[in-house]
């Protein structure tokens, strides 16, 4: 009777059920040889840490990323190994956009859009358009502002497209460089789960520019309250959005090294979108005083319209 | 073989021919060399090529004519055309004023290459120099509106010159970016139109900027 129960076929448990009944057991595990790609991240399950897993993605991700690490295998001198950077479709484009807008709550930017296949579609041409808007925006709030007065001439400006370009480049890739140094260097002292390439970081930047377009075509509006609720709102969207991506990744480190890299990266982004207001955009209120009228008791009076 | 047995030839069909090689072509038309041909017809047949592709974008068709044969002496023309057409420009001070000759001359031309290495990253297969040649005859309507802008503008300077300039402009714009676009979005992949027409978009928008803002002396 026994030797016939022993013939049965037995349900044996998951290995984690019949080791967690059994905990001295000695266990064997043999695993197939997997290629590790270059952005895995271990998926530790400990209690209390759910939100990584949010943050992290859900899990088809690894699968993606698994595939997706064996992608760029070109030598950087050939063309191909470019395209793999275009590697993108409209839709792709256009829902990488979207999620910079709107960040959703506990989720990851990069896990959750750009999933190993980071573009320079987007950071580029966000970039080019932003660069021209900022001009364009900024020479027609001039000439709204300066509209009436009699000696205004109008200029285009045209010098100020330069300076715009190399401002908005200049951001969008010399603090991405910057942040994936330190945050390697950080690495190599702090074990961290996440940790970005460059190029993900670029993209992450890019994207996050995006916000800056529709808010400059809405700086021509010469109100300098609008203006500003523009810049706070617009820096609340997209300052979320890297808080969120960047976080993760600095968590474990030194709470102070965290909270300044997540400040410093706030900071500059602010900086990008004040300098751009106070440099391209003349202030309303702050009229060219008309020429001085001499009263005839000798005091001068200087008129101010608006 | 024996299924080959019952194969016949008939007895109507000639088995005859000749097998020779010609050597050397006996009628003036085949003459390829253009050495020897007058300076005139040279000139001719360039000049030809160079309308027959303005009349193309003038009135886009789906035509090959101008991805096949491309040349760069229409966009070479354009492009200096419009640029010289730019100067003249009221300044303050030079760094206030509208864009130098070089500045347009680089913007069209980096402009355009760097649109087609982007459609090639996306996967386009147009070739490099075809791509350049469309985007460079599709300044036409454009160049068009400059002239007429400037026409408009010795006329006078009043609000109703700006309104008519606007409505030129931004109808040569559209022209102008319809026409490249029929030409272009053939060769990409479907689902990435849209990625490669947007750039073109803003080429093309940036150029009707520099021709509605400029303003004389």
């Amino acid at each position: 009777m026994a030797a016939a129960d022993d013939l049965k076929f037995q349900e044996f448990d998951d290995a984690a059920n019949l080791l967690a009944a059994n905990p001295d057991a000695t266990t064997i595990s043999i695993d197939e040889p997997v290629e590790i790609p270059k952005n895995q991240h271990s998926r530790l399950q400990e209690p209390g840490r759910e939100e990584d897993d949010e943050l992290l993605g859900t899990d088809d991700s690894d699968k993606t990323e698994l595939l997706a690490g064996q992608k760029k295998s070109a030598p950087f001198w050939t063309f191909e190994y470019y395209q793999t950077f275009f590697d993108v479709d409209t839709y792709q484009v256009l829902d990488r956009i979207k999620g910079s807008v709107f960040p959703v709550p506990g989720k990851n930017f990069v896990r959750l859009y750009i999933r190993s296949n980071p573009d320079l579609y987007g950071p580029f041409w966000i970039c080019a358009t932003l660069v021209f808007t900022i001009a364009v925006s900024g020479n027609l709030s001039n000439f709204f502002i300066h509209l009436g007065k009699p000696t205004y001439h109008y200029v285009p400006e045209f010098r100020k497209v330069s300076i715009a370009a190399t401002t908005i480049y200049a951001y969008a890739w010399l603090v991405p460089l910057a942040l994936w140094g330190f945050l390697m260097w950080r690495n190599s002292k702090v074990m961290n789960i996440v940790s970005y390439s460059f190029l993900e970081i670029v993209c992450v930047y890019g994207y996050s520019l995006f916000i800056y377009i529709p808010t400059a075509i809405l700086w021509i509006i010469p109100q300098k309250v609008v203006r500003w609720v523009l810049v706070v709102f617009s820096l609340c969207l997209s300052g979320t959005v890297l808080v969120m991506t960047f976080w993760p990744a600095v968590r474990d480190d030194n709470r102070r090294i965290a909270l300044a890299t997540v400040g410093t990266i706030l900071l500059l982004h602010a900086l990008l979108a004040v300098g751009c207001l106070a440099y391209f955009f003349d202030a309303p209120e702050l009229d060219f005083p008309a020429p001085v009228i001499p009263a005839h008791n000798g005091t001068t009076v200087t008129t101010k319209s608006h | 073989f024996p299924g080959l047995a019952d194969v016949s030839i008939s007895q109507d069909i000639p088995v005859e021919g000749e097998i020779t090689v010609p050597v050397g072509s006996h009628s003036p038309d085949e003459d390829y060399s253009t050495l020897d041909e007058p300076v005139k017809d040279t000139i001719m047949r360039d000049l030809k090529a160079v309308g027959k592709k303005f009349v193309h974008v003038m009135y886009p068709r789906k035509s090959s004519a101008l991805l096949r044969d491309w040349d760069l002496w229409g966009p070479l023309v354009l492009c200096v055309s419009l640029a010289l057409m730019l100067q003249g420009g009221s300044a303050d001070s030079k760094d206030d004023g509208g864009p130098q000759f070089a500045e347009v001359f680089v913007i069209i031309w980096f402009g355009a290459v760097v649109i087609t290495l982007n459609s090639k990253l996306l996967g386009g297969t147009i070739s490099f120099f075809q791509s350049l040649c469309v985007l460079g005859y599709c300044v036409l309507p454009l160049t068009v509106a400059m002239l007429v802008c400037r026409l408009v503008l010795l006329v006078g300077a009043g609000t109703i010159s700006f309104i008519i300039r606007l409505i030129v402009v931004v109808a040569m714009f559209g022209w102008s970016t319809l026409a490249s676009t029929a030409f272009l979005a053939d060769s990409q992949p479907p689902n990435r139109k849209a990625l490669v027409v947007y750039p073109i978009f803003l080429f093309y928008f940036v150029i009707s900027w520099m021709i509605l803002t400029f303003t004389p002396q």
